[in-house]
């Protein structure tokens, strides 16, 4: 077989192996918490009796691995239970959410990436001159910002100072594509100024880092332009790792997206999330904290499979 | 040791913060929990800053907040530190089945982002100040166990660990003198990242509500309680989310000209 094909497919049954440890842990972990979800949901003033017959038709009566596989193969099956607190199907709220949560990464991620990749080259064009100093000083401060502070900023700024865009995103099913994009903007703004300025620190390190070789010199050399020297030398051998770069920084949008979907009341996954351990509904929690998890394992693994396959070395093994 | 203008100004801004914390009851101009004027006023000379949205004085409110912020921090990056570089240097030094283990469970909580796992974990158990900073630095640790476990075996291998090690001294021994002493500066640049992971942190936790509790309030809550008055063009809430901004900067000036007068290690940052 193929070298290649037999590394992808390590990484992968890694990736699957990683997730159902996870799993373990996202459900076991939590059972051995001190907490209880019957007195959990019932309150303090719960009476024996009470709880008794909630953990009964909850199941917390059956043993932990029991409980365990009997979740795993009905999640399989895409049931995800019912939610502790109205008894909605999870998975039925999950399938309304997570289209609005995957809209809003996709625009952030749109926008973010050929930016990042475009000042990266711009600074490491004019490496040490003024572009270079203000790009880096600018995208280092907006790293030491959390997303909810840099949200109130861009906030204020957009709404109040310049009026433009107003501060709810409200998202419904009969909005055109266009509603939507318009809706969305101030959290997508937020979200790329978020990962914006890892993306483009770490392409600024990887075209500065070839930067070094020898053949940049030849070209150098030979009379082409500094723009020429980076897009047809340096950039074609950064790309990988440039590209695993962004998938981590798309991986990371799953962090940012809980909290800047709560600043701008939008409806999607990690509001949802944010809401329900706020209730303690465990059962939520769970599926959702595992398909965050899921998401964010299958981005960095594809950063390793887009490593592997952008390297030549490994491509045609000798 | 001339000190760059950068690192000069981080360490002001630093400083006057823990000043500012510490004294806090002293420095503040109005009780923490008394309503002293009108609703979400704006900044006059009795009321530096305006006040928020029941009539507090946002200055007392930030200082008395600052510290309740910087303490939590603290004390989890320093838990996260102690954890971190104590399983890292014995994952280094004994290696074999111990590192192993340390290692996989260490890459298993990396795998999902922490505030995801914070998250789960925080739906269950009760929200104090003892449980937030628990899971705050054993979620931390991790990064600060990678670090160290990479510092610690360039180290073990070094001669002066064979030597002592064909003394006879004891595990505790070898760790704590040998080790510890030289793995020194790159540790103490990860420290001012690890403290502002966790002011970030616990601002956010306390921003979606599941941080510091009520009566107590930290930065991150106070950014909760105004954010309403955004939409009517009150900028009470960017008080607190610019004391987070500024603090998280100063600290990061100082750990980057620590990191780059000690060495070129870079800790993992984020996530």
């Amino acid at each position: 077989m193929h070298p290649l094909i037999k590394l992808v497919a390590q990484r992968i049954a890694l990736g699957l192996i990683l997730l159902l440890a996870v799993s373990v842990v996202i459900f076991l972990g939590v059972e051995m918490l001190p907490g209880d979800t019957a007195q959990a949901i019932l309150g303090q003033s719960a009476t024996a009796e009470s709880l008794a017959n909630l953990r009964e038709s909850l199941g917390l009566n059956q043993s932990a691995a029991a409980r365990y596989f009997n979740w795993l193969g009905h999640a399989l099956q895409g049931d995800l239970g019912k939610a502790l607190t109205n008894q909605q199907d999870i998975a039925h709220a999950i399938g309304q959410r997570l289209g609005n949560t995957l809209f809003l990464a996709a625009c952030a991620g749109g926008i973010a990436v050929p930016l990042a990749i475009a000042l990266g080259l711009i600074a490491a064009r004019y490496n040490g001159r003024w572009p270079d100093k203000a790009i880096s000083g600018v995208t280092l401060a907006m790293i030491s910002l959390p997303e909810f502070v840099a949200a109130y900023f861009v906030i204020f700024l957009l709404t109040q100072v310049i009026p433009i865009l107003q501060p709810v995103s409200m998202v419904f099913p009969g909005m055109s594509f266009f509603e939507k994009l318009h809706a969305v903007a101030l959290p997508v703004i937020v979200l790329v100024m978020v990962v914006l300025a890892h993306m483009m620190r770490m392409t600024r390190a990887a075209i500065l880092n070839v930067m070094q070789s020898a053949y940049i010199e030849t070209a150098e050399l030979k009379g082409l332009s500094p723009m020429q020297v980076i897009w047809r030398h340096a950039l074609p051998n950064a790309v990988a790792p440039i590209i695993s770069v962004v998938v981590i920084n798309l991986a990371y949008l799953v962090v940012g997206v809980v909290v800047v979907e709560v600043v701008f009341s939008y409806n999607a996954l990690g509001q949802y999330l944010v809401d329900h351990v706020a209730k303690r509904d465990l059962p939520v929690v769970q599926a959702v904290g595992i398909i965050f998890a899921a998401v964010y394992i299958g981005l960095n693994i594809l950063a390793d499979l887009i490593g592997i396959i952008a390297n030549p070395r490994l491509r045609h093994p000798k | 040791m001339r000190i760059p203008l950068s690192a000069l100004i981080g360490l002001v801004m630093t400083g006057l913060f823990v000043l500012s914390a510490l004294f806090a009851p002293w420095i503040a101009p109005y009780p923490i929990d008394a309503a002293v004027g009108q609703v979400w006023e704006g900044p006059s000379q009795q009321y530096w800053l305006g006040t928020d949205t029941i009539g507090r004085d946002i200055l007392s409110r930030l200082i008395y907040g600052g510290s309740v912020t910087i303490f939590v921090a603290l004390v989890s990056s320093l838990l996260s530190f102690g954890m971190g570089a104590f399983f890292g240097f014995l994952a280094a030094t004994r290696g074999g089945w111990i590192d192993t283990g340390l290692s996989r469970v260490v890459d298993l909580m990396m795998a999902v982002p922490s505030l995801i796992v914070a998250l789960v974990v925080l739906s269950v158990l009760p929200l104090n100040l003892t449980v937030l900073i628990l899971v705050m630095g054993v979620l931390d640790s991790t990064r600060v166990f990678r670090l160290s476990r990479a510092v610690a075996a360039d180290i073990a291998v070094m001669d002066f660990v064979e030597a002592a090690k064909l003394r006879g001294e004891r595990q505790g021994w070898i760790i704590f003198r040998e080790i510890l002493p030289n793995a020194m500066s790159p540790l103490v640049a990860e420290f001012g990242m690890r403290f502002i992971f966790a002011v970030l942190f616990i601002s956010t936790l306390s921003f979606l509500g599941l941080g510091i509790q009520p009566p107590l309030s930290d930065w991150g809550g106070m950014v909760r309680e105004n954010k309403d008055g955004l939409v009517y063009g009150k900028a009470a809430a960017l008080m607190p989310a610019l004391a987070i901004a500024v603090l998280a900067i100063s600290v990061n000036l100082v750990a980057d000209w620590i990191l780059q007068r000690t060495s070129s290690l870079k800790g993992g940052r984020g996530g």
